[in-house]
């Protein structure tokens, strides 16, 4: 069910299995039949915990999601709503139990994920329902295995909560996550941190660790080192277009609880017998996991290694299919019969990985073949064919050279090429109203690369966004400068540049089929926040002080104690393991690049990977709008 | 397949562009055709999708058995009343509550409790009628004596763990802050804002003093009260504690959620006077000035008879469009008014400080959808001195030919632009993408090559007056080519 969990360092299925083991006790003290009222919300993340089956088996019949007026009827005994804390559901709940049959009561529950509120109980109390709940509980629910190295807290507004609306509270839950781990795998000796929230995050864990001091858990340490590191130290690495499969995956169609939702149209089963049948119109879903074989390959490679492995993929598979006409004696077909499962199973895998490959093609790669021949008239010493001519060359400039044209921006900026302008692209991208997100991704990446930007060149962008766009996202705009991701240069010297060089954010020659270095991820740019983790492991952050003074925030370094009796052993030449958690989100990008380096000859190290969510660019400027849904071009 | 040759992949893993090292691109394609083909070719002896080993999917794409499609199944199962997957007890309707006189919920409707706090200072009054802090007196379970008596730490940690806890002994203002510095001192969101309630009987002014100290605790209050939608009391609290930026911004914002424009115009005005930063104070300014010209221009335009609007008759209501957009309109159905009507596109240009260059692309963009030609002509006329006139633009004419060609503009008209592009390479690419024959030519023959005029008279018709063009130069032995 969960084999996705268990191929990592750390067997994260315990985690699942705990989490589980709550569900259930919750469930069976609502002894009879039940319906389940769902917050819509939380149906992702229970869908990575638990899967229907488990629910039924506890008696679970019925399942709605939560909406005004009355809940359908059911005939079960106990109906149970599954809610996060807000005040607006609280107003639904209330007006779902008041309209409730009073000729034949069931009994109301109420679970609050991750916990319950003081707040959301009062409201129930003003509203006259308090009374009506048998149970009222908390589900904790703080930290969710994704993924066999991958625990993610779902929490889509952690970052503008802690940095624009200087409201904490997701912090106090992952310190709450990080203590329920320590209880199930050990209590990690080495901390280590870098910004405000990674700081506030220790001394909570400190503190509640102090607290319990006499419920010491008796468990070897699996973890050797906890790296807390604040989205705000790197404000870059998720400004910028990802560039392995799976982040272009998330870019171009988002990727939400495991799952992603594809145009249908690519997906349109062609059997025999079947001809002209009618296009599916529904998006296609598709989980996306370790559990995968087939994905689990290649989702961290540079798109542009992902076509030559798929098709040595098919050749492999062509050949076990082969396989059939090999089988002679009864033992042999036996032998072929039973493999079936497995080779129609990633026949399947293949055929999916292929349509989405061709989408993403579809998107990047007219830009990307113009930038082919550009760089061919560019190197002159070569023997032009005539097939590339300059009119074949031009008929590809017709096609999109979006995606390209925006790249090479990113990539000037990052390489700190005319930052303190206005660049004329971002220009001319307002001027055909772009995607106001995209504008604001390039507009404080500029920033960002620049250490603010000139007032004279701030101004004028804002001027034409507010022009462009309307005036009201003078909020928005108010909101990037609060979290620093726009800035007005201030006096101090532009130190990306330093930081750039010191940490070698940028490598010439990255090797996108067979990577030597994590900037492959980003097609030469390697993301600050992982090469912070990479120093960290070696040669240690003493080499790199001056860097980190220029960062946000204080660096530090906590011990905590191991009861004496569990001191890991190491035995030569075994891998230490450090669980490096993003406070403020983390980019499939970066959590390809931290698999590269677990993955490295010499790496020494492995890393497990946690975050308060996934995101990338465009959900995280929207997560910092106001009114984004409004009007959006 | 073919393979590219040792030596282009040498080239290629070799050579230094930034952004995309690319094996070859046929071969990618190729490549990613073949795994389709070898897919779909691979036989499949057993059709059954339906191995336990591949997750079943449903006709919508949701894995079978995934939460979030059992909530679908369940619920959809109810709307059309094929209950059969469930077991059923009793189908009896209920009766139906809807039609009976009184609500249910009318009878729990919250009595307010005056007397359990109140609002905490004059300027909150208004606002009293609605309950902020929750009933904190009484404990939830017995034991009062126990729970009474408890230090702000022991109290904090039960509010923690939801155990029974009374903050009733918290009387004195430095036993409320104790209270409430400890609940900061545990970053716990859900305590520190219960922690507040204690503090709606004391007098605004000692409050704030105090409060001024304790900045976490106060800004967990604002976003208490901004999800709550008390933005009336935010925005007083703001400003009693001199976050005067933020208050305005906060006041502002409330815009948004005033649909009538008139109210939303008066709204607007009534922000003009706040403090904002300067350039804030501006964009606010601007804002309200547009929405008052938009409601006018709307007004009018409405009832308008004017040839222009029956020809292309409005979409959509111009009412809080973006200033480009406004510009854009007007420059479509009130182009050529004089300066002195609202609507006219010189009028806009000046009250909103347009830059040139916006001003001319939208301009171009309005005249060109109309495809009056001559007036994007005069767009970039420039007299000089001598009285000559002069083409002149501000954005580069490959990119006035580009949003001509979006507009369908017929070749001729292109062709007299895309003999303005200065740069040599954009001009000779523009004439090819939209095929105007005499520049390519012209420009090849000054270029003297004598193979690119022969592979581009191959595209042309044959016996055109291009092609025929092509061959006299061909012909031509005076020139010297240089291939």
């Amino acid at each position: 069910m969960a084999s996705h969990l268990f191929c990592g360092r750390v067997n994260l299925n315990i985690l699942r299995e705990a989490a589980r083991k709550d569900l259930r006790e919750f469930l069976d003290k609502c002894s009879g039949s039940k319906a389940i009222v769902w917050d819509e919300y939380l149906t992702g993340p229970f869908g990575l915990i638990a899967q229907y089956s488990l629910l039924k088996e506890h008696e679970v019949e019925k399942m709605f999601t939560l909406k005004a007026g009355r809940i359908p009827s059911a005939a079960v005994k106990n109906i149970v709503f599954f809610v996060r804390p807000r005040l607006e559901l609280m107003d639904i709940i209330a007006e779902n139990v008041a309209s409730e049959d009073k000729l034949q009561p069931r009994d109301v529950h109420i679970l609050f994920v991750p916990r319950r509120s003081l707040l959301c109980e009062q409201r129930l109390k003003e509203k006259g329902v308090l009374n009506s709940f048998t149970n009222i509980d908390e589900y904790i629910l703080d930290l969710i295995p994704y993924d066999g190295d991958l625990l993610s807290m779902e929490s889509e507004s952690s970052f503008r909560e802690c940095y624009l609306e200087n409201d904490q509270t997701s912090l106090y839950h992952a310190a709450k996550g990080l203590m329920n781990l320590q209880a199930l795998y050990g209590t990690i000796p080495q901390i280590f941190g870098k910004g405000e929230c990674a700081r506030h995050v220790a001394n909570m864990m400190l503190r509640m660790k102090r607290e319990f001091a006499g419920s010491q858990t008796q468990i070897l340490p699996v973890f050797d080192t906890l790296l807390l590191l604040d989205r705000n130290v790197d404000l870059l690495t998720p400004l910028a277009t990802q560039l392995t499969y799976e982040g272009l995956i998330d870019e171009i169609f988002g990727i939400t609880n495991g799952y992603v939702k594809l145009p249908p149209e690519k997906f349109a089963q062609k059997k025999q017998g079947e001809g002209g049948k009618e296009l599916p119109t529904e998006p296609k879903k598709l989980q996306l996991n370790s559990a995968e074989e087939l994905y689990a390959e290649i989702r961290d490679k540079n798109f542009n290694a992902v076509g030559a492995a798929l098709s040595k993929k098919a050749k492999i598979i062509s050949a076990a299919f082969e396989e059939r006409h090999n089988a002679k004696t009864v033992g042999e077909i036996k032998q072929f019969v039973s493999q079936l499962p497995h080779m129609q199973a990633a026949r399947s895998s293949l055929a999916n990985h292929t349509s989405i490959a061709e989408l993403i093609k579809d998107i990047t790669t007219d830009s990307w073949l113009y930038f082919i021949l550009c760089n061919m008239v560019r190197n002159a010493h070569l023997n032009m064919p005539d097939v590339f001519s300059q009119t074949a060359l031009l008929s590809c400039v017709s096609a999109s050279e979006d995606f390209f044209d925006s790249l090479t921006v990113e990539q000037e900026f990052m390489t700190g090429v005319d930052t303190d302008k206005v660049s004329t692209y971002i220009e001319d991208c307002i001027a055909q109203k772009d995607p106001l997100i995209k504008i604001l991704r390039l507009v404080c990446m500029q920033s960002v690369c620049n250490n603010g930007l000139k007032q004279k060149v701030l101004d004028y962008y804002k001027k034409e966004i507010l022009q462009t766009y309307g005036y009201k996202h003078i909020l928005t705009l108010k909101n990037l400068e609060k979290v620093g991701l726009l800035k007005p240069q201030s006096t101090m010297r532009n130190n990306y540049p330093t930081i750039r060089k010191t940490l070698k954010l940028w490598m010439e020659d990255a090797n996108e089929q067979n990577p030597n270095d994590i900037s492959y991820v980003y097609s030469g740019y390697a993301p600050l926040s992982v090469r912070l983790t990479q120093v960290l492991a070696r040669p240690g952050w003493r080499s790199i002080e001056e860097v980190l003074k220029m960062l946000p925030g204080p660096h530090f370094e906590e011990r905590q104690q191991v009861p004496t009796g569990l001191h890991k052993k190491r035995q030569p030449g075994e891998n230490r393991t450090t669980l490096v958690f993003f406070l403020g989100g983390v980019t499939y990008a970066e959590i390809a690049a931290l698999r590269f380096l677990s993955n490295m000859e010499d790496s020494g190290t492995e890393y497990i990977i946690a975050a308060t969510k996934l995101i990338n660019g465009t959900s995280w400027i929207k997560s910092l709008m106001d009114s984004p849904e409004e009007n959006l071009p | 397949m073919t393979r590219a040759k040792p030596e282009d992949d040498e080239y290629w893993n070799s050579s230094k562009f930034k952004a995309f090292t690319f094996d070859d691109e046929d071969d990618e394609f190729s490549q990613l055709k073949e795994s389709k083909r070898a897919v779909n070719s691979i036989l499949v002896d057993d059709d059954d999708e339906d191995e336990e080993d591949v997750e079943r999917v449903s006709w919508s794409g949701e894995p079978v058995g995934s939460i979030s499609w059992s909530v679908k199944e369940t619920a959809s199962s109810i709307r059309s009343g094929s209950e059969q997957s469930f077991p059923k007890i009793d189908t009896t309707p209920s009766l139906s509550k809807q039609g009976s006189g009184y609500s249910l919920s009318s009878l729990f409707k919250a009595k307010s409790k005056p007397g359990a706090f109140q609002s905490f200072s004059e300027s909150f009054s208004d606002t009293s009628s609605r309950t902020y802090a929750p009933e904190l007196r009484k404990p939830k379970s017995g034991g009062k004596d126990v729970v009474s008596d408890l230090s702000p730490e022991e109290t904090v940690r039960r509010m923690q763990k939801g155990r029974a806890f009374s903050l009733e002994k918290f009387c004195s203002l430095q036993d409320k802050l104790l209270l409430l510095d400890e609940a900061v001192a545990v970053y716990d969101g859900n305590v520190i804002t219960a922690s507040w309630f204690l503090f709606f009987v004391i007098v605004a002014e000692i409050l704030f003093r105090e409060l001024m100290a304790r900045d976490v605790a106060l800004r967990h209050y604002v976003h208490y009260l901004k999800e709550m939608g008390e933005q009336k009391l935010v925005v007083e609290l703001l400003k009693a504690l001199g976050r005067t930026e933020d208050m305005a911004l906060m006041h502002y914002k409330e815009h948004l959620n005033i649909k009538d424009e008139s109210r939303r115009r008066d709204f607007l005005k009534s922000c003009l006077s706040l403090p904002f930063s300067q350039d804030d104070a501006t964009h606010v300014q601007d804002h309200y000035t547009l929405l008052e010209r938009q409601i006018i221009i709307e007004a009018s335009d409405k009832k308008a008879v004017a040839e222009i609007f029956k020809k292309f008759p409005r979409k959509a209501s111009i009412l809080n469009m973006p200033i480009i957009t406004t510009l854009y309109y007007s420059c479509f159905y009130h182009y050529g008014e004089s300066e002195g009507t609202f609507s006219s596109p010189s009028n806009i240009r000046k009250t909103f400080r347009i830059s040139e260059k916006q001003y001319i692309l939208t301009a171009l963009g309005a005249r060109a959808k109309l495809k009056s030609w001559f007036d994007v002509d005069s767009l970039f006329n420039t007299k000089n001195w001598l009285g000559y006139t002069k083409k002149r633009s501000p954005i580069g004419f490959h990119r006035v030919v580009d949003i001509l060609h979006k507009n369908s503009a017929p070749v001729q008209v292109l062709q007299e632009y895309v003999n303005l592009i200065d740069d040599p390479d954009l001009k000779l690419s523009g004439a090819l993408k939209y095929k105007c024959h005499d520049i390519v030519i012209n420009t090849y023959r000054d270029l003297k090559d004598r193979q690119q005029l022969i592979v581009y008279r191959e595209k042309l018709e044959r016996d055109s007056p291009e092609y025929r063009k092509i061959q006299e130069l061909l012909n031509n032995v005076q020139i010297r080519w240089k291939n």
